[in-house]
């Protein structure tokens, strides 16, 4: 028993001289960490649809000797277009795996720890509302795309990889596939396209969705979704319009960001002739507009949980 | 410097009246048990201390307002909210390092060290562990934690007596150091009274009673007084008087233990029999005896 409250005592002492603050930094690292390791679908749910995806892949294959034979018989757009096609679906189904995490992750992120009161817990440690809110934030700003492009890259190269060893094993060269489809800057492009067109123009939407899960007792999608109906439903009437709703559904699904896509077609990222730069995305009005929202959105979110308690 | 001041702390809900101008001060050092019946106001008095409750009226805490100071203030306040309050999703170990990452007072060795004692392994996640294991676990981060004031609220509901007692013995033993302070608020008012250095009663969102636990027992007797001197005890003006097996248990307030002592058998009385008399009669003699 002396031992034991002597060891204490001298830890008592150890602790006394250790420093009494931490780094925002720290805290905000340990914040985003504790996201997630609570919603492990940021990282569960691109890994899963890339691994369906790459089953389906892997049936397609069969027939790709066969395809590269044919190649020669299309016109150039059409051989890019069917070699690239693939490629081009599973980036998409990344960027759709993106969004729709990022939403459910939003709804969930102010209301789960009111709902467990697991809240209690979290404001009894020396982290304030707004480490804590902008670690929330963070996660569909920048960890969630900056994971989905390295699953999506991954997954490409994955694809490269067993496409040339079939080309190989049937005794034909993989060269095309490879210029065709420049792994590297492909990837890069990637995560550029995620991380401008599905991360921070959508970046009004998920401020939104945050408020409204600081705020809501029950039925979060529910508060979420009826102010955007209610306002679409409105003008809808009155003007005989659908800007609001055309413009929310753009955020939401990357329609009319600053790009240079003409068609649809383009604006897939293994095209790098689409995306604009850094500064031209944003400094662009839709991304000042957006940026001006989503703050404000976000100050009412951080105000929220400061005052909003276990439900 | 008081660890807790309150003076005229006001907080309403709509037109509900929680706490009703409070003054409250306790110096560092002391364990106070505050006591009320449900409802009177302990739980929004307690987060309005820690900062998760808005208020009208001035309110320092270690020397900060809890209000506009939260983050700071929980480097020196701890608090175990209730039961059930750690998440359910987080493993010990992550729970051990999101501590370790954001706490600068938190020794992680001695937190270990509290665990080893108990059967909760490190891979467990909250949700598998039974409510007495939690406690323990949220008990021993808590005592890892080199906190001036510690905050209880309801620590024990739903725990059996073994795990409540043992709640209670870790926290004199292994904790209390007579530089910490300790906050606690609980309905099972007989396991802490040994605890206690300073009691207080909360009623209706006012401090109806305030008490050095040495003072108590200096101050308050307990007669179980037999039939044929009910009416010399009575004329002693007793603050309570309740019904015993075949004896009537008369409570008295600053009375010589000598003039008792031939009513009936003498003791102190227990705080959940203070609390009794004191809230039961509403006489506000007590009380302003008190004051």
């Amino acid at each position: 028993m002396n031992t034991q409250s002597n060891t204490m005592a001298e830890s008592f002492e150890t602790q006394k001289t250790a420093p009494a603050t931490i780094s925002a930094t720290r805290t905000f690292y340990w914040s985003v960490r504790r996201e997630l390791w609570e919603n492990r679908s940021i990282y569960l749910a691109p890994l899963g649809v890339g691994g369906v995806f790459l089953f389906g892949f892997l049936l397609s294959l069969v027939r790709l000797p066969g395809k590269m034979r044919g190649l020669s018989a299309l016109d150039p757009v059409q051989q890019h277009k069917s070699i690239v096609s693939h490629y081009e679906l599973a980036g998409g189904l990344m960027m759709i795996t993106t969004l729709l995490v990022a939403v459910f992750y939003c709804l969930d992120a102010l209301h789960g720890e009111r709902r467990d009161r697991s809240i209690l817990f979290w404001k009894s440690l020396p982290v304030s509302d707004l480490i804590t809110v902008l670690a929330k934030a963070s996660i569909p700003l920048f960890i969630l795309p900056v994971i989905t492009s390295v699953i999506g890259a991954a997954l490409h190269l994955i694809m490269l990889l067993l496409s040339s060893a079939v080309l190989l094993g049937s005794g034909m060269s993989a060269a095309a596939l490879w210029t065709r489809l420049p792994w590297f800057q492909m990837s890069l492009l990637l995560l550029y396209h995620i991380l401008t067109a599905h991360a921070l123009w959508p970046a009004p939407v998920y401020g939104w969705l945050l408020l409204v899960s600081g705020w809501a007792r029950r039925a979060a999608v529910l508060w979420a979704v009826l102010p955007v109906v209610a306002i679409a439903g409105v003008e809808g009437i009155a003007f005989r319009t659908s800007h609001f709703a055309h413009m929310v559904g753009g955020r939401m699904i990357g329609v009319g960001a600053p790009s240079n896509a003409h068609t649809p077609d383009d604006i897939f990222p293994t095209n790098p002739m689409t995306h604009v730069t850094p500064g031209m995305f944003l400094g662009s009005p839709g991304m000042l507009i957006g940026f001006t929202v989503f703050a404000a959105f976000l100050a009412v979110a951080i105000r929220l949980r400061r005052y909003e308690g276990p439900i | 410097m008081p660890c807790i001041e309150a003076r005229s702390l006001r907080k309403a809900f709509g037109t509900t009246v929680a706490l009703d101008g409070v003054d409250l001060r306790v110096e560092e050092g002391r364990i106070l048990g505050l006591i009320g019946p449900n409802g009177a106001g302990k739980t929004t008095a307690l987060n309005a201390i820690l900062g998760l409750t808005p208020f009208q009226g001035e309110l320092r805490v270690l020397g900060r307002n809890p209000w506009t100071e939260r983050d700071q203030l929980m480097r020196d306040v701890c608090f175990i909210a209730d039961v059930a309050v750690l998440p359910r999703w987080i493993r010990v170990s992550q729970l051990l390092d999101y501590v370790a990452g954001v706490h600068p007072r938190f020794d992680r060795a001695k937190a270990e060290g509290f665990l080893a004692k108990t059967t909760i392994r490190r891979t467990s996640k909250v949700r598998e562990l039974s409510k007495g294991m939690v406690t323990q676990l949220h008990l021993a981060l808590v005592m890892s934690i080199d906190a001036r004031l510690l905050v209880l609220d309801e620590p024990t509901l739903g725990l059996d007596i073994l795990f409540r007692k043992q709640f209670y013995d870790s926290l004199l033993n292994d904790y209390f150091d007579r530089s910490r302070t300790i906050v606690v608020t609980t309905h099972q008012v007989e396991e802490v009274q040994h605890v206690l250095t300073d009691v207080m009663f909360i009623d209706r969102g006012r401090i109806v009673f305030s008490c050095s636990m040495d003072d108590f027992e200096s101050r308050y007797l307990e007669v179980a007084v037999r039939p044929e001197q009910l009416a010399a005890a009575r004329a002693l003006k007793p603050i309570n008087e309740r019904q015993g097996i075949g004896r009537s248990v008369l409570l008295f307030d600053s009375v010589d233990r000598g003039q008792l002592a031939p009513l009936g058998e003498v003791r102190t009385p227990s705080i959940a029999d203070l609390f009794v008399a004191v809230i039961g009669n509403q006489s506000g003699q007590v009380s302003g005896a008190a004051r």
